[in-house]
């Protein structure tokens, strides 16, 4: 059995010899897997696309003019020597793990995941497999959501505590993903306005057919005096700038993994964070591998020096493996995360 | 706990002083007296005795969330506080009980000297009562460092409304060595002073710094000069049976300075002198490294005693025959220190700070360029009509330090800080070069703005050679200017010597590694230095 590794690891990204294409690669390459629309893991430039018909619209509208296919969730394709085919991870709406198939094994590469049903994001399925490619952005035991219901009914409540007092509130929150699942979990205390990066993937993902209440964008002449019980779901980077301004005596919330750590909270200056996070937990994460049923484990971004020991404790033959996730918009970043924000 | 847990929760979340200033006043007034008590008690840096090491801590919280040391260590590393690595890491609580921060503090008090198994399972059950929010407090009440944002003055000003007392009076009655053992809160806080003052220290008065030349203060005969010595504030006082020294951390060091006892059988009773513990040698005071070696040890012996002994620069006579002065005039006050001083006998470890002539700006500015050579850090500049200020009023007291040394140098490695910049790089070893070589000769936290840091964090990332446990060597490209106020010769270190407060004045993204300065250049500050 001396085959080589149905995946490798390349200066340009996850690469698959015996199909020749790259999953999420971080360089240009002629075919491209992509696993969802983030930033870093759907880059610009490669020859071909391939991702989920959800995924397509939001990576379409990012990347502008690609030549690029929609592929059903669990429809399996035939490239070169292997099938490849797209199972829901649970993380933003269109997202998926991609699993890799030669002649009885299989290879699944998770990309972002989490695995608690956000409402929106099509909920994370385990995928049985060999070896697993898995990220670890919060990998460490003290990293531990709460259920999803609790974290929206405090923001639910925080909202109508500021309204109660005629006051907005305004929330960071990633453009895309967090920013919508947001909007559809929380129980509303007034209008919900948008910033534009916020509006635009709104719209999409609306037009998709995906449950996100009406919003409105924040244009000149909404204020705080004109919407004063309002929710306005901005980016993070928007909050602190003249842009959040026009809302006087707002009060500004921020939503991410990251606001666990009590350090990392106060470095924001900001008043609350709320603990929500895309991503798997610890115990996310721990039963996500165990459920695959796997003997390798590949991790890519996040704490993955201690989960590499962690996973071998437990049995695994664990690997690190260097990649260029975690490094642009998305909440993956782990060493600047809750960075200062700019505009 | 439930109440206290609010507060904090409320303190935490906000910026801002007057939604501080209002939780606290709330608290104040409605939370349970023994609890004000200790919430005093822990605002003012004083904790209860700790029954519990960290070590303990560390190894039952890994224990009972089933987890390896090493991993709770890395967390800790991450996390970068110790109480709150544990309420995060520990499942979930079973049952949720609500009881009192005094009974909570009563309850761990308790467990001093307890056997481990006895301690441990206390400890254990508790977590598993306690919310996760009460939890962090309560794992606080063990390690101590209640940093909830609030400063001694805000949280007296806030017992002021409450109460309904003056604030200058409150200020006094909480200094000292009280503990909610010894006091009731009506004791503390309530109109009339049972105890009278006792061996309790006044708030000690602080200046600002002054940026830019004197000038601004406008004419220099309403303002005197004096040394800004490098040791340690200290008050000295002298009451009915009562000898004591005060550090300004509000610490009693009467017994690290036996020197001093003798000044007890010549000041008259009622006396208390605000003055500089300097190391005291060859008439002058010595470099404040040779005070470093006394300041930690609770007993002196012999020889350090005749190595380095102290001397006390006396700057303010604060009470005289029990009449506090604090509101006369600096200038009257200063006549009185000199008359008392003077009728001392002069080999006496006691002696006027003296006061430094000018007729003009320049006259004084020109003095504060020899301070070095004076072994003073810089110059004090006092308003001959002020009084006694508690704490830092701004306006009457200016401290105006000398300009630092500074040094380009290289970052070597780096490390992420705790707290408020858990996750970022923020500790920083510095090197010079010596011959081909680097040789680290300090270290570096503060005088980065946060997105320096956030900027630096991320070229870390990418510069990384190699990693020990939280450390990561990093390339040696990135040059910092570093400040700093002293530099003395340190056999511990490989570079042989040490700086006093170090920091980066600034990153010098225009200079390259080829362009630090060298350990000759250190070799000789600190040559300087020694005189």
């Amino acid at each position: 059995m001396a085959r080589t590794d149905l995946l490798t690891f390349t200066d340009y990204g996850i690469y698959c010899p015996e199909g020749d294409f790259h999953i999420d690669p971080w360089r240009p390459v002629p075919r491209a897997l992509i696993t969802h629309g983030h930033s870093d893991h759907a880059r610009w430039g490669h020859g071909e696309y391939l991702c989920t018909r959800q995924a397509l619209p939001v990576i379409r509208h990012r990347l502008g003019d690609i030549t690029a296919t929609g592929i059903a969730y669990g429809e399996p394709l035939r490239i070169g020597a292997v099938t490849v085919s797209f199972y829901p991870a649970g993380h933003v709406p269109g997202s998926a793990q991609i699993r890799v198939e030669r002649g009885g094994e299989v290879w699944v590469v998770s990309g972002d995941y989490k695995t608690e049903p956000d409402g929106l994001a099509e909920a994370f399925a385990p995928v049985p497999c060999h070896a697993f490619i898995t990220e670890c952005t919060f990998g460490l035991p003290v990293f531990r959501w709460r259920p999803q219901p609790e974290t929206m009914a405090d923001i639910s409540a925080w909202w109508a505590r500021n309204a109660a007092l005629g006051r907005p509130s305004i929330i960071g929150a990633y453009s895309f993903g967090k920013a919508q699942r947001l909007m559809a979990g929380i129980t509303p205390s007034g209008p919900i306005l948008t910033h534009g990066a916020v509006e635009e993937v709104t719209r999409i993902l609306r037009d998709q057919g995906y449950p996100l209440p009406e919003t409105t964008r924040v244009t000149a002449g909404i204020d705080a005096k004109s919407h004063p019980t309002a929710l306005v779901i901005a980016p993070p980077s928007a909050l602190g700038t003249p842009w959040a301004r026009r809302f006087t005596a707002a009060e500004e919330a921020f939503a991410s993994g990251w606001m666990a750590v009590r350090g990392i909270r106060r470095r924001r200056a900001l008043g609350t964070g709320f603990v929500l996070s895309d991503h798997a937990d610890w115990d996310g994460l721990n039963t996500a591998i165990r459920a695959t049923g796997c003997e390798r484990v590949f991790v890519t971004h996040g704490y993955t020096a201690p989960f590499r020991r962690w996973l071998e404790s437990q049995g695994y033959d664990a690997g690190i493996v260097e990649t260029a996730y975690g490094q642009d918009d998305d909440e993956d970043t782990t060493e600047t995360a809750g960075q200062v924000a700019t505009p | 706990m439930k109440a206290f847990a609010t507060l904090f929760a409320a303190l935490d979340g906000t910026t801002k002083t007057t939604a501080k200033l209002a939780a606290l006043t709330q608290y104040f007034q409605t939370a349970p007296e023994p609890d004000r008590l200790w919430t005093i008690a822990l605002l003012s840096g004083r904790r209860p005795k700790r029954s519990v090491t960290a070590t303990e801590l560390r190894e039952w919280a890994a224990e009972a969330a089933g987890l390896p040391l090493w991993l709770f260590e890395d967390s800790y590393a991450i996390v970068g506080d110790l109480a709150e690595t544990i309420a995060l890491i520990l499942p979930p609580a079973s049952g949720t009980t609500d009881r009192s921060l005094t009974d909570t503090i009563a309850t761990l008090m308790a467990l001093t000297g307890r056997p481990p198994e006895t301690r441990k399972a206390a400890i254990l059950a508790l977590w598993d009562e306690l919310p996760a929010d009460q939890r962090f407090l309560f794992n606080k009440l063990i390690t101590g460092g209640f940093r909830m944002g609030v400063s001694q003055g805000l949280m007296t000003r806030a017992l002021a409304t409450a109460t309904g007392q003056d604030e200058a009076t409150l200020a006094h009655r909480l200094m000292g060595d009280w503990s909610p053992q010894t006091t009731s809160f009506e004791a503390l806080t309530g109109g009339t002073d049972h105890d009278g003052p006792g061996s309790r220290p006044y708030p000690f008065a602080l200046a600002a710094q002054l940026e830019g030349g004197p000038e601004s203060l406008g004419d220099p005969a309403d303002w005197r000069a004096e040394w800004k010595w490098d040791g340690i504030r200290g008050q000295l006082i002298h009451r009915a049976g009562i000898f004591a020294l005060w550090s300004r951390g509000e610490e009693l060091v009467t017994d690290r300075f036996p020197e001093f006892a003798p000044l007890a059988d010549f000041l008259p009773q009622g006396t208390v002198i605000d003055a500089e513990v300097v190391a005291w040698g060859a008439d002058r005071p010595q470099p404040f490294a040779a005070l470093q070696g006394r300041i930690n040890r609770k007993t002196v012996p012999k020889k350090l005693l005749a190595q380095s002994p102290a001397r006390l620069l006396a700057y303010d006579l604060l009470e005289e025959n029990g009449q506090d002065l604090r509101a006369q005039p600096y200038d009257t006050r200063r006549a009185r220190l000199a008359a008392l001083l003077a009728s001392l006998p002069p080999d006496l470890p006691l002696a006027i700070s003296p006061t430094l002539p000018f007729a003009s700006w320049a006259d004084i500015t020109a003095t504060r360029a020899t301070a070095r050579a004076e072994m003073a850090e810089g110059l004090m500049l006092k308003r001959g009509s002020s009084p006694y200020h508690v704490g830092r009023k701004r306006g009457d007291w200016w401290k105006w330090k000398l300009d630092p040394w500074s040094i380009d140098a290289v970052m070597i490695y780096a490390q992420s800080g705790h707290g408020r910049r858990a996750n970022l790089f923020t500790d920083f070893t510095f090197a010079v070069r010596d011959g081909n070589d680097l040789v680290p000769f300090t270290k570096a936290y503060s005088g980065l703005t946060d997105a320096e840091f956030a900027e630096i964090t991320r070229w870390v990332g990418k510069h990384t050679l190699e990693r020990f446990g939280p450390v990561r060597r990093v390339v040696p490209d990135l040059v910092f200017e570093i400040a700093f106020e002293g530099i003395q010769p340190s056999p511990r270190h490989k570079s042989g010597l040490a700086l006093r407060f170090p920091r980066m004045a600034r990153w010098r993204r225009d200079k390259g590694v080829d362009e630090i300065d060298t350990i000759e250049t250190l070799r000789a500050l600190l040559n300087a230095a020694q005189g």
